[in-house]
């Protein structure tokens, strides 16, 4: 069976810089896939490829199979996006949006379970824009997983949550991943990835230097001190 | 245990499925649109207040002289010139400034909507704003005393459509360009002056250089060619061919320069 999500040799350039040079790596179905790597390195660029939001150089990216670059909506109701700057209208109220959003795909909505799970119900009637930013971050997270994606993208799902919100958001994570989801959680924290991560994936300069089960990646040491001897070697070389 | 939050166990498949039919995703989108734009006490100013003061005003004083004919007739199409560029141009232009600053137009982008069926609900959702203009400020001007002329009316309606797809995609080139807060300058800026450009005045009242200026910018053609439709009947041709020519413009520096984030 092929990798819900594959990228071979991606390239990527703005003007004379790399963004991303030749990354290969991939991400199962029914496993949380955690990208790590220094900010600049090509993270952001590599998933709004494979995001349909971005267009690859040279290389491939397929997700479900398909090229996301103008791919169909029925491919994209199969794919859940959280954006690291969230997209939500500042005007809408969560709940209200959600509904809205769910009405966009053809499965029944799960929005009651979602505003429940991440405790948006006493944010309900707030608009966006008021929302504090783990609220928001809350809302994002729910967006992306409105139509029970098969695939979804998650940039930094606890960025700035309380260690309660964390610990429902990974709950969540690894619930969408037990039900055959394959999730690709991109973050800056060692905590996220060993807690949740059945796979990492460590990104620099562009390239990927480590990937595989993270007992593996780790190598017999910590994932941090791992990360940490990856990604000096690379920025030094 | 970390599985007691009930996503596993939620009476679904677990799996994903297909978007809805494309036409319910529009549908749903132009509502969102419409809420949002009908809840925005701004957005009402321009597209409703501004106008309905704008009709009232010249329509009730003496001056300026508004040219040949009953004040009204003339007043009447300019102030719904007023409503086209209000909707179409700067309300469009600041929420989608906006929206692709706080990364709206990448989250719809990637849901089922995607990029092409936002554009056509946020076009749909202008075109019955329009109606709804139409109606009010039709509706008060018929109050007032307006009598368009009947044989006029197509030329209007098609004139309205066109004058709409060229500040529509004017707007997306302003907002797909400049930062959020550019936009909202630019945008306003434009609404003033070209309210002082033949919109609500007809350009050949304007001093002679002004006036060719006017008649050169596509609130002034747009202004024109209503009111030579719905005052006499007649099509004004070379406003329409100044219309045409800045959609040309419009929408080819869209799609040229249009980027979907800051």
């Amino acid at each position: 069976m092929s990798a819900a999500v594959e990228v071979r040799d991606l390239r990527r350039s703005f003007g004379r810089v790399r963004a991303v040079d030749g990354a290969t790596w991939s991400a199962e179905s029914g496993c949380v896939t955690a990208v790590l790597g220094p900010n600049g390195a090509g993270k952001t660029t590599m998933i709004e490829i494979l995001e349909g939001l971005g267009r690859a150089d040279a290389g491939s990216a397929r997700v479900l199979g398909v090229d996301p670059w103008g791919a169909s909506a029925d491919h994209r109701a199969r794919v859940g996006v959280m954006l690291q700057d969230g997209g939500l209208p500042t005007r809408s109220r969560p709940v209200a949006l959600l509904r809205h959003l769910a009405s966009l795909y053809a499965v029944p909505s799960r929005v009651e379970e979602l505003v429940r799970i991440l405790d948006l119900e006493p944010a309900a009637g707030t608009m966006v824009r008021r929302l504090s930013g783990g609220q928001r971050q809350r809302l994002a997270l729910a967006a992306a997983l409105l139509g029970r994606p098969d695939v979804a993208f998650l940039d930094e799902p606890t960025a700035g949550l309380d260690p309660h919100a964390r610990l429902d958001v990974w709950d969540l994570v690894r619930g969408e991943a037990d039900r055959g989801a394959a999730v690709v959680v991109t973050t800056h924290s060692f905590e996220e990835a060993e807690r949740l991560a059945d796979r990492v994936v460590i990104v620099a300069a562009g390239r990927v230097v480590a990937s595989g089960p993270l007992t593996e990646v780790a190598a017999g040491t910590s994932l941090e001190e791992r990360y940490f001897s990856l990604t000096r070697r690379q920025a030094a070389g | 245990m970390t599985h007691e939050t009930g996503v596993s166990s939620s009476s679904d498949t677990g799996h994903g499925g297909p978007a809805a039919p494309s036409l319910a995703r529009v549908r749903a989108q132009t509502g969102h649109e419409l809420r949002t734009l009908l809840g925005n006490g701004e957005q009402l100013l321009v597209a409703l207040i501004l106008p309905t003061m704008a009709l009232l005003g010249l329509a009730l004083a003496h001056s300026p002289s508004l040219g040949a004919g009953r004040r009204i007739d003339v007043v009447t199409p300019g102030v719904l010139t007023l409503a086209v560029i209000s909707t179409a141009f700067t309300g469009q232009a600041i929420a989608t400034g906006f929206d692709r600053r706080y990364g709206v137009l990448r989250l719809l982008g990637v849901t089922p909507l995607g990029r092409s069926g936002l554009l056509v609900s946020r076009v749909v959702a202008v075109l019955v704003v329009e109606a709804l203009q139409v109606v009010v400020l039709g509706g008060l001007g018929l109050a007032l005393g307006w009598a368009p002329r009947v044989a006029g009316l197509p030329v209007a309606l098609a004139a309205g459509v066109l004058g709409t797809a060229t500040f529509v995609s004017l707007a997306l080139l302003l907002a797909g360009t400049l930062r959020a807060e550019g936009v909202l300058a630019v945008a306003n800026l434009l609404w003033v002056l070209m309210l002082g450009l033949g919109v609500v005045l007809p350009t050949d009242q304007l001093p002679r250089a002004l006036g060719t200026v006017a008649r050169l910018t596509p609130g002034g053609a747009l202004g024109d060619v209503l009111r030579a439709a719905l005052q006499h009947a007649t099509l004004d041709g070379p406003g329409v061919g100044i219309l045409c020519a800045w959609l040309l413009l419009g929408a080819a520096g869209a799609l040229r320069w249009f980027r979907w984030s800051e």
